[in-house]
């Protein structure tokens, strides 16, 4: 089943209708128009799968602001680009073309489900490709949604939706894709890459990892734990860039904890239980993994669980060691863990002691110690004083680095990663007095008309 | 003898001091590199020709005059390239920092292949050491006069703690890789990439695959036959034929091949003489087995030979070969030839020629040679390549900014000029906040409500910064 929905895609590709650019064009105003009239049944598909309220924040903006802006700059980005030319070819045609791939394989997540798939395809269509996106299967509601939806909008044939889980999933990766977009696990990226490995397929992996949030004694902390509470807690804790641990001198402790209190009064009230505006855990497994984690260690706020709902209330951690278990692997879930550093190189140290994170937190008011930690250590992506908001901004490549991924995208850099710039040079069959110093036999003569042209070369390219 | 895993982490600790992040240290290695090829010309022509038969004018074009070239572009770009890259921002980012800071990813590994042993091994370290990183170099065994000489000149040069040439064959290759490195360029053939990509998928760790495929020549419509049989001649030639980008077989008409057969004859006397194996601007093939193998490939084929077809074993020469009535099927038409034979298969029609192309695997290269704009533009449009230049070869690499790099089987990543520095980076999106507007910021917090939201779509949209700008 899988085979033949990628075997129409590609028939569909080969077909040479998603070339002319009215025809994306038209599928991604296609698309728009999808967003906005089945609004209401996304959300309350993402209510269905994960408690979340706050949808339309968190993915639809996202996604109309990507669909907008592609159809704004499609013709932009789809155009040739100059490059420097030398002497030798200064009357040729040089340029790099943006290509099309051929079919991408899109494989989304189940936190962000509408975002991870849909932003990829945005990229996808606007660069000329066929795709097929595989929601995650423990996003149930929303993956039927999708499947039901996105063949009434969009081609049926170049974007077909394969539902399903890990055999489904295992089968495609069998087969032969010209790109796969992958967001999810470390775990399973390796798993992807790997069969891609048999195909010689390019692949993007949006994985995750623990973003450290490192708040200096110096900085405003009532506004950096509003900021932080806020990324932390939305969607319960399940978002790739969530701030994962807190890094800070233990003198300040007191006060973060007491400012995170207070804030989460502000948005969750007394009992976050009650408030429509907090989330679930996705499933038993994570409640219990996310469970375990806290075991041995009493939190200073928060704590409370109620299994029948997969509920764990906002919870924070203090003096938590740098070893134990709550630090090993990414949270995903509502745990903050507090772990004690003696100034901001220690902080530095604590980092790079650790796998590449996807995203990095820096709260400090002093301009030079910030673009020092900045400088020394490497992440995804890094926000100052605030959480998350790089993402926000398409024109910055988003995507990880060693153990959190490779490749980005969002704007354009979803075109460009879904595309092939494809070297371009014209010639024409004329000049060939010109090429005659290239060409056997090969004497001093030549050589010292090839070393004016490498002199030429010289003055005119640097 | 250090093993493969003590150099890696040798490196790695040099890496992490942080050494060579400056711009200064990059500088210096790129200009201590300048210098190893600048002052061992001859050491390293004498290597090229031991290996390869490599005529002088062959090496100093395509090994040193390119590599040089690439050395003078990144030295003078350095600075511009490490410099952030502000970018467009909305209405809620408006008063933030908004960059991307390109940075060094750590422990690289460059491999190279045999047939263009300085080339295509030093290229891709001018970007790994403009981008800051370390370097693990792993020359072709192949080449091994070009090996010795590396494993001699580059630790004289170039920092020791920084970059490591480790030599060996396929062992000490596979040793390397149980490695993390985090980045892997290689170049070479597509089955050695998969174990590669393979190898790499343990760490996760992103490659660059330089690979190759067989590269068409499509000659249609009306041609200067002369001049495009000289340029076609020079690129699959050149090297004898062992480039990845030399054109591996021709398409035309029959009636083109009619011209084209004796243009080529001709092309070929004018280049190499009557008697290619005396003349000195002819390389060799690079081994006696690659020789077997070239040589089984033409004793297989049905094609006929219409030039050349002379050989021998001991000097591991093959003449310069054409071969005429080659069908798709033909063993020359199994695998990339990689040698000086060239097969010309003859198709009906433009499109019969375009279909031909889109049944194989893309092409690292695809080269069309006519007079009329509208044949090349519709083999431009209705194919895919690694590259694409209409009438000439191969010329399309000496480019540095033109990214070089294949599609699909022919490769994965690319370099070259800046493309080369951004092969080697992480691009860090950077956004810097302040502490002001925190009521802008209340917008996004719980509790929600339906007219925040208006609001921040409104900020979030990057329509809404042109109105204020």
């Amino acid at each position: 089943m899988e085979r033949q929905a990628v075997n129409r895609a590609k028939e569909a590709f080969l077909s040479g209708r998603t070339r002319p650019l009215e025809f994306r064009l038209q599928q991604l105003h296609a698309l728009q128009r999808m967003i906005t009239e089945k609004e209401t049944e996304i959300c309350t598909s993402l209510k269905q799968d994960i408690n979340r309220y706050d949808t339309p924040l968190l993915e639809l903006i996202g996604i109309e602001n990507e669909i907008s802006l592609a159809i704004e700059k499609l013709t932009q980005w789809a155009a040739p680009r100059q490059v420097d030319r030398n002497i030798l070819t200064v009357s040729d045609e040089v340029y790099v073309q943006p290509e099309p791939l051929g079919v991408v394989l899109i494989i989304g997540a189940w936190n962000y489900p509408w975002a991870v798939t849909l932003q990829p395809l945005v990229g996808a269509i606007a660069a000329g490709n066929a795709a097929v996106v595989k929601p995650s299967e423990l996003s149930e509601y929303s993956s039927l949604l999708l499947r039901a939806l996105l063949p009434r909008y969009l081609d049926k044939d170049l974007y077909p939706v394969v539902t399903g889980g890990v055999s489904e999933t295992q089968e495609l990766l069998r087969l032969r894709f010209d790109h796969i977009f992958y967001t999810g696990s470390s775990t399973v990226g390796k798993v992807v890459m790997e069969a891609a490995a048999r195909h010689l397929t390019p692949v993007t992996l949006e994985l995750g990892g623990k973003s450290p949030c490192y708040i200096d004694k110096n900085c405003d902390i009532r506004i950096a734990c509003r900021r932080i509470t806020w990324g932390k807690f939305v969607n319960c804790g399940q978002t790739c860039i969530a701030p994962d641990y807190i890094l800070c001198e233990p003198c300040i402790q007191g006060r973060v904890v007491e400012c995170i209190r207070q804030t989460l009064l502000e948005f969750y009230g007394a009992d976050p239980k009650c408030s429509p505006d907090y989330g679930r855990i996705i499933n038993q497994r994570h409640f219990s993994r996310i469970m375990s984690l806290m075991e041995g260690y009493t939190p200073v706020i928060g704590g409370q669980t109620d299994a029948s709902q997969r509920y764990i209330a906002p919870t924070v951690l203090k003096d938590v060691p740098p070893h134990s278990r709550l630090m090993q692997e990414e949270i995903f879930g509502p745990l903050l863990p507090i772990v004690a550093v003696s100034d901001m190189d220690d902080a530095i140290r604590f980092v790079n002691e650790r796998e590449k994170p996807l995203a990095l937190y820096i709260f400090c008011s002093d301009k030079k110690a910030t673009k020092k930690m900045i400088e020394e250590t490497t992440s995804g992506g890094v926000t100052v004083n605030d959480v998350m908001m790089h993402y926000t901004l398409s024109s910055l490549p988003f995507g990880g680095v060693g153990q959190s991924g490779m490749g980005c995208y969002h704007g354009k850099h979803t075109f460009d990663q879904l595309s092939h710039q494809r070297a371009c040079l014209i010639r024409s069959l004329g000049m060939e007095s010109v090429n005659l110093s290239r060409y056997p036999p090969q004497d001093l003569f030549y050589f010292l008309s090839l070393s004016n042209i490498q002199l030429f070369r010289d003055i005119f390219t640097t | 003898m250090a093993t493969e895993t003590q150099v890696v982490e040798k490196l790695r600790a040099t890496f992490r001091s942080g050494i060579t992040v400056p711009e200064q240290f990059r500088r210096t290695q790129l200009n201590n590199l300048m210098a190893m090829v600048n002052e061992n010309e001859e050491q390293i022509l004498k290597a090229l020709h031991q290996d390869l038969a490599k005529p002088k004018f062959e090496a100093i074009l395509s090994e040193l005059v390119i590599l040089t070239n690439e050395l003078h572009y990144a030295i003078s770009n350095l600075r511009s390239w490490m410099q952030p890259e502000y970018v467009s921002k909305s209405l809620a980012t408006r008063f933030d920092d908004c960059f991307v800071q390109r940075e060094p990813l750590g422990v690289v590994l460059i491999i190279a292949p045999w047939n263009y042993p300085l080339q295509l091994l030093l290229l891709p370290l001018v970007g790994a050491i403009a981008a800051g990183n370390c370097a693990v170099i792993k020359p072709s065994e192949i080449s091994l006069a070009t090996e010795n000489l590396m494993a001699e000149l580059i630790p004289r040069y170039l920092s020791q703690d920084c970059y490591a040439v480790v030599r060996g064959g396929p062992e000490e290759t596979k040793a390397l890789l149980e490695n993390r490195f985090d980045h892997i360029f290689y170049t070479g053939s597509q089955s050695v990439a998969r174990s590669i990509l393979q190898a790499a998928s343990v760490h996760l760790t992103p490659v660059t695959l330089e690979l190759g495929g067989k590269c068409p020549g499509f000659i249609y419509g009306h041609v200067n036959i002369v001049a495009a049989a000289r340029r076609l001649v020079w690129a699959k030639f050149f090297n004898a034929g062992q480039s990845c980008v030399a054109p591996d077989y021709l398409l035309c008409t029959r009636a083109t091949q009619d011209t084209l057969v004796p243009a080529l004859r001709q092309a070929l006397e004018d280049f190499y003489g009557t008697n290619p194996q005396t003349c000195p601007d002819l390389s060799r093939i690079v081994s006696p087995r690659h020789w077997t193998r070239l040589m089984n490939l033409l004793g297989r084929s049905k094609g006929k030979v219409v030039v050349g077809g002379e050989s021998n074993e001991e000097d591991k020469y093959i003449a310069p070969t054409v071969l005429v009535d080659v069908t798709e099927d033909d063993a020359l038409m199994e695998e990339e030839i990689f040698g000086p034979i060239l097969p010309i298969i003859t198709v009906e029609s433009l499109e019969k020629g375009i279909e031909f192309i889109n049944c194989r695997e893309k092409p690292l290269a695809l080269y069309v040679f006519s007079d009329e704009s509208s044949v090349i533009n519709m083999v431009l449009e209705k194919t895919s390549s690694g590259g694409f230049v209409s009438n000439d070869g191969i010329i399309h690499m000496s480019l540095p900014g033109l990214p070089f790099g294949g599609v699909g089987g022919s490769g994965w990543g690319s370099y070259h000029g800046r493309w080369g520095f951004e092969t080697f980076s992480h691009r860090k999106a950077c956004m810097l906040r302040g502490w002001a507007l925190e009521r802008l910021n209340g917008l996004r917090y719980p509790p929600y409500r339906d007219d925040k939201l208006g609001w921040l779509r409104w900020t979030a949209s990057p329509k809404s910064s042109c109105a204020l700008m």
